[in-house]
């Protein structure tokens, strides 16, 4: 059953991942990365890890998303609806993709990965937000200031007359 | 659903949906949502080796953190995009190639 269940996330992801990259309507591909994003949500919670899932629902899909859906909206020409989105370069982009994935899939296959055998945790939250607190306090606070820097640089950015 | 390889394949493929989307786009918000698979597939990798690695918590730090340069990196793209179109009312990305007008 849970297997049956991570194969349709599995495929929902991958699918719901070519229609972003392969649709012509910009809107509608949004939406397959709505999809796309629930699908990893979905690969994460099946990796054990509920804290990463629910900040990637939340970041992911109440926040980029949302932007990027805003940033579609404001620059859309109704003129240009049928012109077509992708450029020249389809065809060598596919071949190119396809050695990637050939290469990439040896790689995976090939590589004697190591694994060590772990327990399933109660909840990851406590653990990473010690780790956060403790060993990883630097990078923590270096985050939080590049997102405000961020977030100041995008306010300026996009003000009227700039 | 327990074999690291199926996740790395799962990774392997957005990975390459994106670079996919990245080189082919024209739009560039397309470009963008091209990039966040590429940023989702290498998050997955990071959590998928966290797990088969002995449920080592260091790899769902990395993650959170991607996650948030993403959420930084798609506010201040959308940002120059929206900037980009105002001042050559297109956003097509081989049209807006020079550094200046």
């Amino acid at each position: 059953m849970a297997d049956m269940v991570f194969w349709c996330i599995a495929a929902l992801t991958v699918i719901s991942a070519a229609f972003v990259v392969l649709n012509n309507q910009l809107l509608y591909a949004a939406i397959g990365l709505l999809f796309t994003l629930f699908g990893v949500a979905g690969l994460y919670v099946f990796l054990w890890a509920d804290f990463i899932a629910g900040v990637q629902l939340l970041v992911y899909i109440g926040g980029i998303l949302v932007l990027i859906i805003f940033g579609i909206m404001l620059t859309n020409q109704i003129s240009s609806v049928r012109l077509s989105q992708t450029n020249v370069q389809q065809g060598v982009g596919a071949v190119v993709v396809t050695w990637l994935f050939i290469f990439l899939s040896m790689v995976i296959s090939k590589t004697p990965w190591l694994i060590r055998p772990a327990l399933e945790p109660e909840s990851t939250t406590a653990g990473v937000g010690t780790l956060l607190l403790t060993r990883y306090l630097l990078p923590f606070e270096v985050i939080s200031v590049l997102l405000l820097g961020a977030l100041i640089g995008a306010a300026v950015l996009s003000r009227e007359g700039n | 659903m327990d074999q690291l390889t199926n996740y790395l394949f799962i990774a392997a493929v957005l990975f390459s949906l994106g670079v996919f989307g990245v080189i082919t786009r024209r739009n560039g918000i397309a470009v963008l949502m091209g990039v966040e698979l590429i940023l989702n597939a290498a998050n997955l990798n990071f959590v998928a080796f966290s797990r088969f690695g002995g449920m080592n918590l260091d790899g769902h730090i990395f993650g959170l953190i991607v996650i948030v340069l993403a959420a930084a990196e798609a506010a201040v793209a959308l940002a120059i995009i929206i900037n980009i179109y105002n001042n050559l009312n297109t956003i097509n990305v081989d049209d807006a190639s020079s550094m200046k007008q």
